[in-house]
Formats: structure tokens, sequence, C-alpha cells
């Protein structure tokens, strides 16, 4: 299992499009991934599951990947939120 | 005439007939199903429909209207395809043995709560979305379609609520101006109108069936709507939304073009920002930098000093969105009068003569420190110059630049890469302008700050409407002391430029220019107005 944590530096914090943009990059990726702040956990490939967590500006989240190609998963999530979020 | 009063987005005016939208919602009823299997399937091929039709209007979005408000329907899509909504339905349907329909309208419920109930206002908006995609399922269930019937001439749309697949069906030439009953500054409603510059009340409480077809004005600058205004009214409105078409069309041929008079002389036009979220005026307004970063706003909506980390990415963010044009932050400016409780101030008298600004930043270094180094940590991802407020000495100065020093340093011990970072000062106390021969020796520019400059100058508080008829802001004094300043600045080969609301003030401007001043720089929606004077302008016959 790989693991990443990041704190959203974007004002408006994962809204809709950064969500929709974050699906978009993992739904081909065979691992399990999960997104997780304050202790709450949600399928990082659903949109309704990342919105739902409503991570804002200065809020940490965690990424985790799990399966066959969990490295290159955590690698592009980490491109991903540093350059969009 | 009646008067409605609603939260405005946008400035402008917008005349014409109401046009009332009304949702044609679809109406469900619960029936139990026998071949579950078959409702299901049911249901996977109006989801499989549905999101066809999401993907044909994005496609025809991106076109209309751009891909960022196109999006939106991307979006749709993926809820249409988020497993646990899916499953939801799916399990409703299997579990209870009833109607897709109801499955759909039931669980869009539970979805719709989820959001509704969030503390953001962001994030509750976004209910808005779950209901427009069940209702384009249910449409399809029952083999209806959704949508508005085509418009004939110009209208105002006014509804309850507009979703974004209703609003996407528009022809954007048939609408005039937004009015909703519901919503809010986040709706879909509100992004379109700025993203169409186009004016738009939301939150409005009007009786939709009492207006429907009837003549009204909207006033953005107010936030009002006049359904069968009078006669003068009409008159005065008619004549502000050709003014407005005037000037936006005016200033729509001066984007791009260089701040430069007639003969030759170059000025710099540059915005002033008070918050990380104004950065899209400064691109739509064409400012060729930022000339004044207010970096207050990072201490003032906290509880407690932002940390080196918080300070930085707003920075950063900046530096990066201006890809290389300037941005000039002003260190921390704050006062008694404009303080963060954890700074601890004591009360004073005379909070603009007190302990503000550098003042604060030289007693207490540890906070300017984690200033410094945020800034120049972020120079190293863009263009970036500082400049330091209410300074009166050249003591002060030097005192800074060891301080500045002693951060480079210890960046350069950890390794940490920062850019070229231009120093300048803000003049803005009478001390400033008399020195500042020998300030400009020490400092790559100057910037004039001509609010608190005009304040201590003529000593009139702004804030004391009684002294309104004592006060001039064209005072010839002021008006020596910009001169002075610019010429002790070109003799010692530093630029100078103006940052304080005069800047602004379009009636000045020429004289400015052949005052020599290198910069101005001014609130976003002044820029433009203020290229126009300049590119008018013939420096050498003034």
């Amino acid at each position: 299992m790989r693991e990443f944590k990041y704190v959203i530096t974007d004002a408006e914090g994962i809204h809709a499009r950064p969500a929709g943009e974050l699906i978009k990059l993992l739904k081909d990726f065979q691992s399990a991934i999960t997104i997780t702040k304050d202790g709450k956990s949600a399928d990082a490939k659903r949109i309704f599951g990342v919105m739902g967590l409503a991570a804002k500006q200065g809020q940490e989240i965690t990424m985790t990947a799990e399966g066959p190609d969990e490295d290159a998963a955590i690698a592009a999530i980490e491109t991903f939120l540093k350059a969009n979020l | 005439m009646r008067t409605f009063q609603g939260k405005s987005v946008g400035n402008g005016v917008a005349i014409g007939k109401i046009y009332v939208y009304k949702k044609g919602e679809q109406q469900v009823k619960r029936y139990r199903v026998e071949d579950v299997d078959a409702e299901v399937a049911r249901f996977t091929k109006a989801q499989e429909t549905s999101i066809a039709q999401l993907q044909d209007l994005y496609e025809k979005s991106v076109k209309s209207i751009g891909e960022a408000s196109a999006a939106i329907f991307e979006i749709h899509q993926m809820m249409l395809q988020d497993n646990g909504f899916v499953e939801a339905i799916e399990n409703i349907v299997t579990t209870q043995s009833v109607n897709a329909e109801y499955a759909v309208a039931a669980t869009a419920d539970n979805f719709y709560k989820m959001f509704s109930d969030m503390e953001d206002d962001y994030m509750r908006e976004r209910a808005a979305d779950v209901k427009d995609i069940s209702e384009r399922l249910l449409a399809v269930l029952n083999g209806k379609s959704a949508g508005m019937d085509a418009l004939k001439e110009p209208v105002i749309i006014a509804a309850d609520d507009l979703a974004p697949s209703e609003t996407v069906q528009l022809d954007k030439d048939k609408v005039l101006a937004f009015v909703t009953v519901h919503g809010s500054l986040n709706s879909h409603t509100a992004i379109l109108a700025r993203t169409m510059n186009i004016p738009a009340l939301i939150g409005t409480p009007v009786a939709l069936d009492e207006v429907d077809g009837k003549l009204a004005v909207i006033d953005g600058a107010k936030g009002i709507l006049y359904v069968e205004p009078e006669e003068a009214l009409l008159k005065t409105m008619q004549h502000r939304r050709k003014e407005e078409e005037e000037t936006k069309a005016l200033l729509l041929t001066l984007r791009g073009k260089d701040n430069i008079t007639l003969d030759g002389k170059k000025v710099q036009l540059y915005a002033n920002i008070g918050n990380s979220k104004d950065l899209a005026m400064v691109m739509q307004n064409d400012a060729g930098g930022i000339g004044l970063f207010r970096s207050e706003f990072l201490y003032l909506e906290k509880d407690d000093y932002p940390t080196e980390e918080e300070q930085f990415a707003v920075y950063k963010t900046v530096a990066e969105t201006m890809a290389g044009k300037k941005v000039i932050i002003r260190t921390l400016d704050i006062g008694a009068d404009k303080q963060a409780d954890y700074f601890q101030l004591a009360h004073e008298e005379n909070p603009a003569m007190g302990l503000r600004a550098i003042r604060i930043c030289l007693t207490r270094p540890e906070v300017f420190k984690t200033q410094l180094r945020a800034i120049f940590r972020a120079s190293a991802y863009g263009t970036i110059a500082i400049m330091y407020p209410m300074i009166i000495s050249v003591e002060e100065v030097r005192k800074i630049k060891e301080i500045v020093s002693e951060v480079k340093k210890e960046l350069d011990r950890q390794g940490i890469a920062y850019g070229e970072v231009e120093q300048g000062i803000m003049i803005e106390t009478p001390a400033a302008v008399m020195m500042s021969d020998e300030l400009a020796k020490e400092v790559d520019f100057f910037s004039i700050g001509t609010n608190d400059l005009t304040q201590y100058t003529l000593a009139i508080d702004r804030q004391n409407p009684e002294l309104d008829d004592f006060y001039d802001s064209h005072h010839p004094a002021i008006l020596r002391m910009i001169q002075t300043v610019v010429d002790n600045a070109h003799r010692a080969g530093i630029w100078a430029g103006i940052c304080g609301e005069l800047g602004a003030d379009t009636s000045l401007t020429q004289t400015f220019l052949k005052m020599g001043v290198d910069e101005l720089s001014v609130s976003p929606g002044r820029i433009l107005p203020i290229r126009k004077i300049i590119l008018e302008t013939d420096v050498s016959k003034q």
C-alpha cells in the first residue's frame, strides 16, 4: 500500500471541477484508491465520495492506493494535487 | 411600478420583458414490479441515454460558453456513473421490487440531503446538481424531454432556480439577464451570468406568476428589479444601458495594447489586489502586473499568525498565475484600527499615527521574518518585488535590509531557492517625501500611497465627514510632493509609481504623465479607462 498526504492550498478547496479531473485521472488505475479527511474515507474514483468530504483550503487529505499499479497511481496523484489543488 | 431587491451579480443594466421559466417537474409514482432484472435493465438504459445526452450538451456548450463552464456536464456524467449512486438505485429496485422512477427519486433525495446539509455554501449548491441529474433520468424513464422552449425575442429570464442543463439550451443572444427566486451567488446561474457578462439577480423575492410577460428593468449596481418601470426611470436606465454598451465596445478594443502615449512615453499599468481571489479580474482587465498586493487578508482572516507555509502557498499561486509579470507584495500593513486580535495591540487614541505597518514588523522581527521567508521562497516561481509601508527614515530602511539579508543567508544555508527580488518602499508620510533623495539611494523603487500621504499632509481624517469641505484630493501640496518624489527617484536611477486612489483618478492621468510617473497601480476595473487616456495623450503638448 502507498500513501500520500497533502494540504489543500487552493482557495476554493476540492470543488466540482478538480474533483471531476481527479476522477478522470484515477479511473484507469486498477488499484483501489481512497481519499481520507478527518478520519472520514471515501472511494476516490467516485465523484460523490470525493465531493462529499468537502475538503477545504488548509485541510489535510490522505490518498492511499493499493493494487498492482499503486506506485504509478500515487505518483500521478501527487503531481495532480500539487499542480491543481 | 414595483421593486424587488435581490443579490446582484455584475453592475450592468438590463431592460426587457420578463419570461418566466417553469420546470416540468417529473411526477413520480411508486408501484410494484414483478421482473426486477428487467426494471434494473430499464434503469441502465435510461442511465446510458442520459449520459449520451450530457455528452452532447457538453460538446455543444464547449463551443458556446467555453470549456470551463461546460465542465459541469462532464461532472454530471460522472455523477450518473458514481457507483454509490447507481448501486443505491439498483438496490432499491431489487430489494423492494419497485419501479426505477421511485428508486431514482428516493436515492436522489438522499444525495440531495447529503449536500444540502453541508456547512459550506459552495457544496450546498451542488445539491442542485443532484436534482438536475435525477430530473434528467426521470424524464428519460418517462419518455419526455427536459428543457426550454425556443425564445423569440431577447428577454429577462425569471425562474425559481435554473439548472445548468436548462440554461445551456438557452439561445445566449436572447438572454438579457437572469432573475431567480432561490439560489446563491455560487449557483450556476450566477456563474453563468458572470461568464456571459450579463446582469443577474439571485434570491429575489418576486411572485413569478404576477410578473410574467411584463416589462422590467434590472439595475445590477443596486441589485433591484423594477417591474413595469415609470417613464422617468426607464429613460435614465436606457441612457445608462447605452453608455455601458459604448464603454464595453471601446474597452474591448483596448485590451492587449501597450500603455504608450502619442509621443511614445510608456507607462506601466498595474492592478491593486487584496486577495488571491481578485486574480481573475486582474487577467480580465489586462493588467501588466500587480502593483500592490495587500497581504493583510492573510492575517485578518485568521485566529493566529499565518504560517510560513500558508503564506508561501498564496504568494506562489499569485506569482505563478501572473506568469512572470511583476507582483509587488506589500508587507503586513495593520495597526490598531485594522487589527487581528492575536496581535494583542494596545488600544490607541490615534491609531493612524500609532504602532502600525513597518513599525510592528521592526518591533516584532520574528513575525516579519516569517513573511519575508515566504515571499522570498515564492520568488522562485515568478517575478516578485517587495514594498515596505509607512517608512519615515533611512535608518528604518537599513534595518529592514539587515533583516532581509539574514533571511537570505538562512535560505542559502538551507539550500532553498529564491529569485531576484526588487525592494521598494511606500512613500506615504511627508517625512518620506522630504527624505526621498536619500531614500532613493537605498531602494529599487518608490510607490506613492496617496491616501495616507494626503491624510498626513493635510492633517485631515478621511473618516470624519464634517471635514469634507476642507478636503481637496487635488491639493497642490500633494501634487508638488508627487513631483518631488518622482524627480528624486529619477535622479537616483530608480522608478516611481502611484498606488493610492489618486492613481485611478482619470482627471489627473495626464498630469501624472507629464510629471514623469513611471507606474500607476489601480483597481482592476480602472485599468482600461486609464489606458484609453494614455493612448490619447501627447505629453510634449501638455
